[in-house]
């Protein structure tokens, strides 16, 4: 047992991934002496040398496409993209080339590569640096696409990450990185495509990913003040998504709230609402309700706590859930 | 070790330099230079007609443009230190090379910045009380691009240079590019911008077209914790051969050569010889930003190397010594940069909130119901809370 940050939970996660395997490589700006700007990749260099730990040009689209190149050589490369508002130059990589590899070469080139993406707001930061844009990656097929929502998830699922041999969009959720939890290293991880019921309750269920978990679970606590126990799920993988235990959980509070930063017009709160109804609708008391982001660009970030969701809006939407 | 006639060992080495622990020092022989970093005038054949307007009351301006910015620079680095500021991309170290082309700049020019050009900002006539408000969280920017001749500031790496690119492709479509009454662009960005595919783009459609663009490239030898030598094997101006348009280094702590450089560049432009790199060979005094730690991978004594090619200091000894100045005019810029320190200091801690409707404003020239009913259910839904939310951005009060 050890308590660590969801930081140091990552690294220690990426150092045990290369310890395994020395086809494990990482690669992004500055994750080499500095560590990364958030530190995840702290001491690596140090420990596995500067060619499995690249300090890259500064190119994101040259990240993507050399670590495509890397897989196509054996290697399992863990990109990192510095902000989630960076990603873009790469994007045409990813979705040309990482996320159809497999399907174009009839499986004879597979893409285990591993793209890191701080993800959020609510660190107070300039432009470019606060955007959630995990749809934009699950609407891609030949993706897999997974948040983590707290240290343990994030040890474990970067492993899995790694090792899966198709290519995986790992988000990390920026502003939760300091938050601390213990990990027990004896406790065998859930699979990594799967979502997970983290706090049971029978009033309504909330699904949610990424920086959002940590809000559902205080506006829970803050329900149950008020007598009222809400399910918390946290999806986990976004594609594919795991809606079993959502259906599971529907069936028995009638109401669904899922919460997530991204905007949300066709966005994966969408889609969890598409399938719920689809699924569940004999269940449902309630329409599905969504807690998200505008459609809006991300504001200035004096304007980020009216933006982002917060235990006030989860709540006034499980009133409006429980009212219907 | 490379050997070819002339060639000479670099100091630090290849090695040093690559073990990350040194930035190079010296620009090399093709360093332009008019202001040795002693402060002495040498003369500059190929550039000196570019400096014949520049008498003793040129260079004192000169000398105020950069102490002034360079204290904007640290008011606003305190400011964020004191929570004032969410962030700060500090300039120090870099004010001869933002100056020196800023003020080669006219009024009929166009500017496209990165993130840290303030100096130039401050030569396109923004007040630098316009420039907090990126950096505090009100605003994305808050200046008229086409009225100031001054884009607004580009966070994503190398973005921009394809904007001005496109913008001096314009300004040649429409004749306003021929002969010394013409129009330029200027484009900066930093060492390891360089590395972007949107550069390399940047400086292929500029060539095709003929684009009347100068980039101006600020090697501050960092780029946050990589050297340049992650960037690229040549020297930087070099580059520009290969793309068929010439390439300059000129010094870019010198802020005279700099404003003769970028002034025959942006001559060039006008004239249809466009496009020009210039690499302004600088340093990088301070962080990449407040959230940065050089401590983490760069040695002290470079910066002391640095230190003695400090931009101001070299201006100020000419001054005294070739054309004495005395010293009633440095307290006097003291003077100024004081009071021009109070006030940001005072406008930065009384700037209003932005309020909610600004998350929903100018998203679209023209809007939707479907949007406008979502803008209008939360402002709905904001108002009903009688107090200020906790952490709301809704405030009766400055910060």
């Amino acid at each position: 047992m050890a308590t660590v940050t969801m930081a140091k939970a990552l690294n220690n996660g990426l150092r045990a991934a290369m310890d395994r395997d020395p086809k494990v490589l990482v690669m992004g700006e500055d994750v080499g002496k500095l560590g990364g700007v958030f530190r995840i990749t702290d001491g690596l260099q140090k420990d596995f040398g500067e060619q499995r730990v690249l300090d890259t040009p500064l190119a994101e689209s040259g990240i993507i496409g050399t670590a495509v190149g890397l897989a196509i050589r054996g290697f399992r490369p863990v990109c990192e993209i510095q902000f989630d508002g960076f990603v873009f130059p790469g994007y045409d990589q990813i979705v040309s080339q990482l996320a159809k590899l497999r399907y174009r070469s009839q499986g004879r080139v597979p893409m285990p590569v591993v793209v890191r993406i701080p993800f959020g707001g609510g660190i107070g930061a300039v432009e470019h640096h606060s955007e959630s844009p995990e749809a934009l990656f699950a609407h891609i097929a030949g993706l897999k696409v997974v948040a983590c929502g707290n240290p343990v998830d994030a040890y474990w699922m970067i492993q899995q990450a790694i090792e899966s041999d198709d290519p995986v969009i790992f988000f990390e959720p920026k502003r939760r990185y300091w938050e601390k939890a213990e990990i027990d290293y004896d406790v065998a991880p859930a699979p990594l495509f799967s979502s997970r019921v983290l706090r049971t309750g029978s009033a309504v269920t909330l699904a949610t990913y990424g920086p959002m978990v940590r809000t559902c679970l205080d506006a829970a606590e803050a329900a149950r003040a008020d007598g009222r126990e809400l399910e918390v799920i946290d999806l986990r993988t976004l594609s594919p998504l795991d809606l079993a235990p959502v259906y599971e959980s529907v069936r028995r509070t009638g109401r669904l709230v899922v919460v997530a930063e991204a905007a949300s017009e066709v966005s994966v709160a969408a889609e969890v609402a598409a399938k719920v109804q689809q699924d569940c609708f004999y269940s449902l008391e309630a329409p599905v309700l969504r807690v998200t982001g505008f459609d809006t660009p991300y504001p200035p970030s004096k304007c980020e706590d009216d933006f982002l969701p917060d235990l006030d809006r989860v709540l006034d939407t499980v009133d409006r859930s429980l009212a219907w | 070790m490379p050997s070819w006639p002339g060639f000479v060992e670099p100091e630090p080495t290849p090695q040093q330099v690559i073990a990350g622990l040194h930035a190079t020092v010296e620009g090399g022989v093709d360093l332009v230079q008019v202001l040795t970093p002693e402060g002495v005038r040498v003369p500059e054949p190929r550039f000196d007609h570019y400096l014949d307007d520049i008498g003793v009351d040129q260079l004192q301006a000169l000398y105020r443009d950069m102490v002034l910015v360079r204290r904007v620079d640290r008011e606003a680095n305190a400011l964020q230190r004191q929570g004032q500021l969410g962030i700060w991309v500090p300039l120090l170290g870099q004010e001869a090379a933002q100056i020196g082309s800023g003020r080669a700049l006219t009024d009929r020019d166009m500017a496209f910045p990165s993130y840290r050009e303030h100096g130039v900002a401050w030569c396109r006539g923004i007040d630098p009380t316009e420039l907090l408000g990126i950096f505090r969280g009100t605003d994305h920017g808050s200046w008229d691009p086409a009225e100031v001749g001054f884009h607004l500031y580009t966070i994503v790496i190398g973005n921009q240079c394809l904007n001005a690119t496109g913008y001096a492709m314009g300004q040649r479509f429409e004749g306003k590019v021929g002969d010394a009454t013409g129009e330029a662009t200027i484009c900066y960005f930093g060492d390891g911008a360089t590395s972007q595919g949107d550069v390399h783009e940047g400086f292929v459609w500029s060539a095709v077209y003929d684009a009347p663009v100068v980039f101006f490239c600020q090697n501050n030898q960092w780029a946050i914790s990589e050297p340049l030598e992650r960037q690229t094997r040549v020297p930087l101006y070099r580059r520009a051969q290969g793309y068929g348009f010439p390439g300059i280094r000129v010094d870019g702590n010198d802020v005279l050569a700099t404003l003769a450089v970028t002034r025959w560049a942006l001559d060039e432009c006008r004239t249809g010889n466009g496009p020009v790199l210039i690499e302004a060979f600088t340093y990088r005094m301070d962080a990449h930003t407040t959230s940065d730690d050089p401590s983490r991978y760069r040695l002290a004594d470079e910066l002391e190397l640095w230190k003695l090619k400090d931009p101001i200091e070299r201006l100020r000894v000419n001054l005294v010594r070739e054309h004495e100045v005395g010293q009633d005019f440095f307290d006097e810029i003291a003077a100024e940069s004081d009071a021009l320190a109070a006030r940001l200091r005072q406008h930065c801690i009384d700037m209003p909130e932005p309020g909610p409707g600004r998350i929903f404003s100018e998203v679209y020239a023209e809007s939707s119901p479907v949007w406008d009913q979502q803008r209008d259910d939360f402002l709905a839904y904001h108002s009903s809370f009688e107090e200020p939310l906790a952490g709301s951005s809704i405030s009766t009060e400055g910060a």
